[in-house]
């Protein structure tokens, strides 16, 4: 509907409402052959904007280039076995899966509940679900400025609320400061992931809910028995969105504190803008873009292992 | 998770399409192109600047982009690396400059400037140190200097009993002393944005070995970063943060969001070594601190010892405007006359003046008395104008590689985690990059 009305501004009158008759029973005639030509849109897209640059990234990662100088020279091997060798990268790379899990362990728990209560029927609950989705309409940019405000010792949370033991070093402690980066995380990402697990939730069928209160089980057996079995397809989505998100979590960290201090916050995808744009060695930048690409495809394929053989099965089997 | 790497696809595509799109090369509308950094006064003054210009010289117009200051680092870096940079290259000197050099993207200005040895001496000479390259000016300095200052509170000073700011390093530290048992932080320092606390090390590295010192780290002689007197002043750096110099939580302060200008105004701390720019900042954010006389300033104090002349400065010497080599003939000849003519007239500078920055034309000097803020920038134009060595920001100076290396070796040294011996020994691997 939305090409015809695009394309027919000059007919007017009852006419323009329908669609024309002619094109779409062409569209019906090639439906009965190959309809391969219609995801040409979508392969092309992906082709130019995800292909085309992946396979740059890689042949740059063999080159020596600053970004400026019109042309790259070759130099072979010599960026992998840089990088593969340097402790900053190593660092960055024990960081991005320290990151991960924490924020796996913070995040599942976190958004399951409130996927589940907002799922629900009690009252107020749709306006406490727009309070907890809010997040969810902020940048990251915004949320980390907004932040680093709130955690300034002087001026922040600490001294508005007149809480002084609120005034923590947060972001200058290498320790706490990955404590802070995770709970930022975890707030902005947490109402994605609820809508997620509330969709999943109410996809579950009632009659299971019934049928469990019958033999008696209370709320906590039900979520437990019912809910969390139910929900298996959907932890695992969730779940390989956050680890592969992880992977190339840039944004919220390059502005609240933008890898330090020190390198304390230096995440990967952090580590590879650095080198790239700040010290403009294109090279080694894209070792570590292919290695991120390489580890963060891995994890989602185990991820999609993890349901099972069974992965295409019904859960819904006798109902 | 997910949505973060559609929230920064789109970021980065908000970036893109802000951009002048056509006006690329010496392209769009007009005969030249000029990308320049967004926010007033300097924006207001710069659109004024081409709007009269393009008025007075019709078959010679330029167009003129304005860009936030950090997607504007990124972007024209890009834009170079494209061949698609704009007819005048805004930018900072030294190290950048060095690699656009080093590329063959940026004009060789010398001959030109020779020849017009008018257009060469209307700024001060002193500001042509960040645009040379093995000999060569690839940038002309324009706009405004800003030396690094070493600023204090009058209202605390009194307060806690102090009669004047320090002017040797043992002064500064017993005044730490004083200043802490009096239960006021001596120092305010924003640690969390690290060049901040770069200011520190490059005026100690001056006062303590002279500006031969880093001059041999500039050059990238072999452990230059190990010489004696940069060790010592690596050690006077943590012998300040270790007697609570600075402000207890100093590395969780921003300097984007003026928290440590607040800490002045607001009484919190005594002192705080900061660039001209500040100023203006806690004028306008402070009440009536600054218009009623409670901001003073000194000269960064003398070490016993030290090699480095008192007069020597830090900071940036100034805007540095260079012309892409990949401009049309026409193009390039309206650059030129731009400079000539245009990019710092007598109008130009009063505005500058006017709006309290310390510009570096020449012709400045007799300007200043007219201020209400006389005082401050008379003394600011002094140290530009009369300092032996106007030592340039070392983030600017030295290469994008290094410059990235140095500032996180710097947070570490000021949190105490490495020693300066480890400072100087993995700042030294980067020499020669």
């Amino acid at each position: 509907m939305a090409t015809t009305t695009g394309t027919a501004p000059a007919r007017t009158g009852p006419g323009a409402a329908a669609p024309a008759p002619g094109r779409t029973s062409e569209h019906r005639s090639t439906k009965t052959g190959s309809v391969a030509w219609m995801a040409i849109p979508a392969v092309a897209f992906f082709a130019f904007f995800g292909a085309v640059p992946l396979v740059g990234v890689f042949v740059l990662s063999f080159m020596q280039w600053d970004g400026l100088s019109p042309s790259p020279t070759w130099l072979g091997l010599g960026n992998w076995t840089s990088i593969l060798t340097d402790p900053v990268m190593w660092r960055a790379m024990g960081l991005t899966f320290g990151i991960m899990i924490f924020s796996w362990l913070v995040q599942t728990p976190i958004s399951l509940l409130l996927g589940v209560f907002t799922a629900g029927t009690q009252k107020y609950r749709a306006v406490l679900a727009v309070l907890y989705f809010l997040p969810l309409l902020m940048s990251a940019a915004a949320i980390s400025i907004a932040f680093k405000a709130l955690l300034d010792p002087n001026f922040g949370l600490a001294a508005s609320l007149g809480v002084p033991w609120l005034a923590l070093n947060w972001l200058g402690d290498p320790t706490l400061v990955l404590f802070v980066v995770i709970f930022v995380l975890s707030w902005m990402y947490v109402p994605f992931h609820s809508l997620l697990y509330q969709g999943g939730v109410q996809q579950i069928p009632k009659q299971m809910y019934e049928a469990a209160s019958i033999d008696g089980a209370g709320t906590v057996r039900q979520f437990f028995s019912i809910t969390l079995p139910q929900l298996k397809y959907t932890i695992i989505t969730s779940s390989t969105l956050m680890v592969v998100g992880s992977m190339t979590a840039f944004d919220l960290i390059f502005v609240l504190t933008g890898g330090g201090p020190g390198n304390s916050t230096r995440v990967l995808a952090l580590d590879m803008y650095l080198r790239a744009f700040r010290a403009n060695q294109m090279g080694p930048g894209s070792v570590i873009a292919c290695l991120i690409v390489l580890i963060g495809l891995g994890l989602a394929l185990f991820l999609r292992r993890l349901g099972g053989k069974d992965a295409n099965s019904s859960q819904m089997e006798g109902l | 998770m997910l949505a973060m790497a559609p929230l920064a696809g789109a970021a980065l595509s908000a970036c893109g399409t802000s951009g002048p799109g056509g006006s690329s090369g010496g392209g769009g509308d007009g005969k030249a192109s000029w990308w320049y950094l967004s926010g007033d006064p300097n924006e207001t003054i710069r659109k004024d600047n081409i709007a009269s210009w393009n008025e007075a010289n019709a078959d010679s117009t330029i167009d003129i982009t304005f860009f936030q200051n950090d997607a504007y680092k990124t972007k024209i870096k890009t834009a170079i690396g494209a061949g698609q940079a704009p007819t005048m290259i805004y930018g900072w000197g030294g190290g950048t400059l060095a690699s656009y050099a080093a590329a063959g993207q940026v004009m060789d200005l010398t001959d030109w400037l020779d020849q017009n040895p008018d257009v060469k001496n209307a700024v001060l000479p002193a500001s042509y140190g960040p645009a040379t390259i093995d000999g060569k000016v690839y940038a002309y300095p324009n706009e405004n200097a800003s030396p690094i200052i070493f600023y204090y509170n009058k209202r605390v000073f009194e307060k806690v009993g102090v009669s004047a700011p320090p002017t040797t390093w043992d002064e500064l530290m017993s005044l730490v002393d004083t200043f802490n048992q009096a239960g006021v932080a001596p120092i305010g320092l924003a640690g969390q944005s690290r060049w901040t606390s770069m200011m520190w090390l490059e005026y100690l590295f001056d006062r303590q070995g002279g500006p031969q010192v880093f001059d041999a780290i500039f050059k990238g002689e072999a452990d230059a970063w190990s010489n004696p007197d940069a060790i010592a002043a690596l050690t006077l750096t943590q012998d300040l943060v270790k007697a609570k110099g600075f402000i207890q939580g100093f590395e969780s302060i921003t300097a984007d969001s003026n928290a440590d200008q607040a800490l002045m105004y607001t009484d919190k701390v005594a002192m705080m070594l900061h660039g001209s720019w500040t100023y203006a900042g806690m004028k306008n954010d402070g009440g009536d601190f600054v218009s009623g006389g409670n901001l003073g300033w000194f000269d960064f104090p003398t070490i016993s010892g030290g090699k480095g002349d008192p007069k020597d400065t830090c900071g940036n010497p100034g805007q540095y405007t260079s012309i892409s080599s990949g401009a049309s003939e026409e193009a390039v000849q309206v650059a030129k006359d731009f400079f000539a003519k245009g990019i710092m007239s007598e109008e130009i500078v009063q505005k500058f003046v006017d709006s309290g920055q310390v510009c570096i034309a020449a012709s400045a000097a007799d300007k200043f008395a007219a201020s209400e803020d006389k005082d401050f920038l008379e003394y600011a134009y002094g140290l530009t104008a009369n300092a032996p060595v106007f030592q340039q920001s070392w983030d600017q100076a030295l290469s994008p590689a290094t410059a990235e290396a140095l500032l996180s070796n710097i947070d570490q040294l000021f949190s105490l985690s490495i020693t300066p011996q480890q400072f100087a020994d993995n700042m030294n691997a980067t020499l020669g990059q």
